[in-house]
Order: structure tokens, then sequence, then C-alpha cells
């Protein structure tokens, strides 16, 4: 299958069943609550950014995964302390543009999985910092290094749980 | 107009969520404080997330918790034994040290109400499972498994036995969010053990509680305790925090930062303790702890002078009785203090003294004439007791009575069976008159302390005399002459 794909026709669409919709974002939600307990650099991965990038770049559809993602980020945002919609927003902007990308590009394609996440991972940290830090005016540092390993380690992760994923999903011609 | 919508769709939908999103974050930021509790509309939110999030946390939960009891309370029981036997050495050095810390405990609240400190003493505590964490680095949060139902309500402190851990934030009916100490936006105030320097106490970029903007100062060194100062009227005072880890300059301007390690450890939290109530009074259960460490340590101090190998043979003579006294002494044992027999009975004898119901105002005892003269006669040689009572200096014939004197041969160590329980350093061989030289002089300075110590200011100085019961009953009264 080529890389690039001409046409969503071309592509093809991926829907899932009703349930793995709601299952997978608390799945994600609620392992990366209990996780970070018990694995103290377990907050490195952000599984429910997985879980938005994965569902927008397979639907195609910018709508929807602007609304997955906004909802995803909004629950992630109701567990910590914060202000709720920080994470909807960084979420709600990844989540458009992995389906703007997945229309145009083969997203079946493992190395493309890995540089999508990899570099939506640090979209989104960006915009995570100029939120907190230019419109809520919090103490947030930058720190770069840390900031790649972090993306690193999302965009491989994302390999495994993406070909997880692959298996509930059905497939529309 | 339609094919406006129709085309830009997409961008349309995405510019509408965000600007609501925007809309809906300036209005949560307009609270003045960002650890205070959500309202309305986001708390319902939370609660609904929360809500949807925690019960297979808290299944999960309860099963590893189940699997690992499992293992522990019924497989991996090696070494017991000799746990539980170094546990009970250790439980019986722990009580040694409660026994000497019982009255350092005493003294603080008399120092506190002479100086009208109010004390927060911890009334109440609700112990609570850690089930689940924000999951993000920008967030230090973590959710309990207890909520209003139990008691919890907002800025609650929470600790461990180890140090303090954060205070509630959010709390649910079931779930809490408790903000750790480690957060940005978390605030605790801590003063600094030995250097006494206070300050806020709250979390860097890092996750790692740090003493903002305090002054440059040598004294404050690596691994000095930080304890809360009470300052904040959230966490009672004194608890523990953690130790300085490093100092390093503030980056805005000319102060330091203190980089705290926290004595809880906050990456593996199982249980806390939610400070339900707390208050000005002790409460009873430390009280009764008090009192118990108070009858143990009387107990150990007489189970103490009871196994002590008698210094003192009551058969033989005062002057190699005291020069044991002294050999022991100069060995640098530790012994109760033990005034020898008097030869010659005196006005400073114990139980000498006549009765205060005996005694009567202005009118002078004359019957202890002789003893008063023959205390006078030693008065050069012990010049601090006369002063130390001047109604004794000034009217010698206040002595006591001869026949209510007690044998001289009375051995001493039936005389203070129940010392003092922290005895004074025994004198100095140097500081006492050879007893060769003049064996007679040397009694009444062994008696100084009795008679010098005023009786309304020394309670102690009626226990020194005393020994059995009785006597104790009898003599009681006569300290107070």
């Amino acid at each position: 299958m080529a890389l690039m794909a001409s046409s969503r026709r071309e592509a093809g669409t991926k829907s899932f069943p009703l349930v793995i919709y709601v299952v997978v974002p608390l799945l994600a939600l609620g392992l990366q609550s209990l996780l970070s307990l018990h694995f103290t650099r377990f907050d490195l991965v952000d599984l429910p950014l997985l879980v938005t990038i994965y569902y927008a770049i397979t639907q195609r559809e910018p709508v929807s995964g602007t609304l997955v993602g906004a909802l995803i980020g909004i629950a992630q945002d109701a567990l910590t302390h914060h202000a709720l919609g920080i994470f909807g927003i960084s979420k709600a902007v990844i989540g458009y543009m992995a389906a703007s990308l997945g229309v145009r590009v083969d997203t079946d394609n493992h190395g493309t999985r890995l540089l999508l996440t990899f570099s939506f991972t640090l979209a989104q940290t960006v915009i995570l910092w100029l939120l907190q830090r230019h419109m809520l005016g919090q103490p947030v540092a930058w720190h770069g290094f840390h900031e790649l390993v972090r993306a690193t380690v999302n965009a491989l992760l994302a390999v495994v749980l993406f070909a997880v994923l692959d298996l509930t999903r059905r497939t529309e011609y | 107009m339609e094919s406006f919508f129709s085309r830009y769709r997409n961008a349309l939908v995405l510019i509408t969520v965000l600007l609501a999103q925007v809309i809906g974050l300036a209005v949560q930021v307009r609270r003045p404080d960002p650890g205070e509790a959500d309202k309305g509309g986001v708390r319902l939110i939370r609660s609904w997330v929360v809500g949807l999030v925690t019960p297979p946390e808290r299944l999960l939960h309860g099963t590893g918790r189940g699997l690992r009891g499992l293992w522990t309370n019924y497989v991996d029981l090696i070494h017991v034994r000799q746990q539980n036997k170094a546990l009970k050495s250790e439980l019986d050095r722990v009580r040694l040290e409660e026994d000497s810390m019982a009255e350092d405990a005493r003294q603080g609240q008399r120092l506190q109400g002479l100086l009208g400190f109010k004390e927060k003493y911890v009334y109440k505590t609700v112990a609570a499972q850690v089930i689940g964490t924000s999951g993000t680095e920008q967030s230090q949060v973590l959710l309990i498994d207890k909520g209003s139902k139990d008691g919890i309500r907002p800025d609650m402190p929470v600790i461990t036995p180890d140090g303090i851990v954060g205070k509630t934030r959010d709390v649910f009916r079931h779930t809490s969010q408790v903000l750790e100490i480690s957060d940005a936006t978390s605030g605790a105030g801590v003063i600094l053990e030995k250097t006494r320097i206070r300050g806020v106490l709250r979390g860097d970029t890092w996750g790692q509680p740090e003493i903002v903007n305090v002054s440059p100062d040598d004294r404050i060194q690596r691994g000095e305790a930080v304890l809360t100062s009470g300052g904040d009227a959230i966490y009672p005072r004194g608890l523990a925090v953690g130790t300085v880890d490093r100092v390093r300059p503030d980056p805005e301007g000319t102060l330091v930062n203190v980089l705290v390690k926290p004595s809880a450890n906050l990456s593996k939290l199982e249980e806390v303790l939610v400070i339900t109530s707390t208050g000005e009074e002790m409460p009873s259960e430390m009280q009764q702890d008090l009192t118990e460490a108070q009858q143990a340590e009387q107990k150990a101090s007489d189970i103490l002078a009871e196994r002590l190998p008698s210094r003192v043979d009551p058969n033989a003579p005062v002057d190699q009785q005291q020069e044991s006294e002294d050999d022991n002494a100069e060995e640098g044992a530790a012994r109760p203090v033990k005034p020898p027999a008097a030869l010659h009975p005196d006005r400073y004898t114990p139980s000498d003294t006549p009765p205060a119901a005996d005694l009567v105002p202005g009118q002078k005892i004359t019957d202890g004439q002789s003893q008063a003269t023959s205390g006078s006669e030693n008065g050069a040689e012990n010049p601090p007791k006369a002063p130390a009572n001047p109604e004794s200096s000034a009217a010698p014939g206040t002595a006591a009575k001869p026949g209510k004197g007690k044998p001289a041969t009375k051995p001493a160590s039936n005389r203070t069976a129940k010392p003092k329980p922290k005895p004074a350093a025994p004198t100095a061989p140097g500081d006492q008159t050879a007893p060769g030289a003049q064996p007679p002089a040397s009694q009444p300075t062994q008696n100084q302390p009795q008679a010098t110590n005023p009786p309304a200011t020394n309670p102690q100085a009626t226990n020194a005399a005393p020994t059995t019961p009785s006597q104790t009953t009898s003599q009681s009264p006569q300290g107070g002459v």
C-alpha cells in the first residue's frame, strides 16, 4: 500500500463497535491513573492522547476527531486539579490535526504512526505550555530533553497499542 | 451561506469547540484561590468522571491488595519469629524512651500554658486507601477511597506516619482528591527545626517540594529536618515534612529556594490518614498514654532502686559507709540520693521537724534547744544551710522536738527506698568534709539538700526524705514547716 493515499475512498474508512468508543477511553483514563500510582515514571506516557490520535487517524473525520479529543481531554482534566479545558483544548487540536492528516497519509503504516505520534506528543506539550504559561499564568517550565524522551516513549508505545486496537475495528469501503 | 458552512465545517467546529473551552477556562480561573475546591458545573463534571473511573480502580486495587495480603499473611511468613523478637526488644527500648520523654512533654505543656500557646492536637483521623493519581506530571493529585460520606471535607490535612502528604481538595461522596505538597499550586507553612527559619513549601516544576523565597543563610544545612509551622491553619504544628536536600538560588531574585526531600514517600503511597478533627485540648488517649508513662517511670525507678546492690551496710560504722559511697561515686555509677544516718539528730535531720499541726505561730520551741545549738556549732562548716532557711537562723528554737527524732543508726537505704525519678548527681567527694577529720560535721552537709530547699517551691524535697508509706504520711506535713 502506498504511503500517501490519494483519497478517502482509496484509504478506506474504519469504524468501531459503539462500546469500544466508550470503553477504550475510560480504560485509558483508568489505567493512566492507576499505573501512575504504582509505576513512578508511567506519567511519561499519555494513554488518553494515544487513544485520541488513534481514533482521529482511523476515522479520518476532523469533526469527530475534534469532539473525541475534546471529550477525552476534559475527562482527563477532571482527574487533575486544573481548570477544565486545558487538556480539552490541546486534545481537540490534536484530534483535528490527526484526522486531517489521516485523510492524506496512510496511517496503517507503523513508521507513519511512530512519526505522527512523536510529532503530536510534542505538539500537545507545546499547546499545554502555551496555555498554562501564557494564558493561565501558571509556573510551568520547559524541559526540552524530557519532552523528547516523553515523545519517543509515547511513539514507541503507540505502535504496539495501535496494533492491538486494530483488532477491534472493522473496515468499510 | 450554506456553502460557506459546508466548506469550512471542520474548521468551524474546531473553532467553536476551542472557543467554548476558552470561555469555560476564563470563568474557572476567576476564582481567587487556585487551590480552592470547584463549585457548580465544573464540580459536576469532575464528579461524573471520577465516578466513572474510580470503581474499576477500586476493584483493581482491592484485588491486588487481596492477593498481596494472601501472600504476605499466609505464605511468606519466614523469619516472623525473629522479627517478633526484634520488635519486642525494640518495644522495650521505645518504652524507656517514652518514659524519659513524658517528663519533657509535661514540661512543654506547662511552658505552653504559661505562654498561652494554643497547641493543635490531632483528635481524629480517617484511614484511606490511595486508589489512583491524576496520571499527569502537571498535576500532583491523588485519589483516595474516602469521601464526604466518611466525614472528609475540603482542606483537611492528609498525612502518613512518616510525614505530611497534602490536603484534600475536591471531595465527592465516596472519593476525594488530595493535592500533594509537591504540586506547584500547593502551599504549606513550614519551619526548619534547628535554624527556626520559616517559609512556604510548594512543589517546583519537577514535582519536588521546595521552600520558596528564603533569605540566604549559611546555617541551613543538608539533612536538617523540616516541620509544619501551623501558620497555614491547615496542617497542625510540628508534623514532619522532610529534610533539607539542597539550597539553590531563586532565579528571579536574591533569595534562595530550599529543596526538601519529603519524609513521606509520595511516589509510593498506599495508605494515608486524613486528619478530620483537631483541637486545643490534649486528647484523652494522649493523656492516658502520658499518665501510663508517668506510672511506668515511677515503677521503673522503684525497680531500679530495689535491684541496685546495697552500698550501705546497716551494721557498719558510718565512716565506712561514707567511704563505700565515695568509692562508688568515683566509679561514676549512677545512684539515687540517699542521705546518710545522722549521728546526732538536729533540726535538719528528717523527721525531727515537728508536724505543722503542733506548731503555734510566733511561739518558739525550746525543747530542741540543745540540738539547735549543736547545729549552730556546725554552722561555720555549712554556710549555705542557715541562710537558706532564714526563719530557722533567726529562731533556732524552732527546731524539731527531740522526742520525735529518729535513731541515728537507722539504715540509710531504708530511708530512701523510693528515690527521685531523676536523681541528682552524687555529691563529689571533694565537696564533703573529710569524714576522718570531723565525722559529725559531714552529716549536716549530707542533709543540706533537704534543709536548704524551701518546701513550698520544691515539692521534691518532701520526697527525698520519707521512705516507707507510714513515714511518708507522717512526714509530709513536716516538709511544709
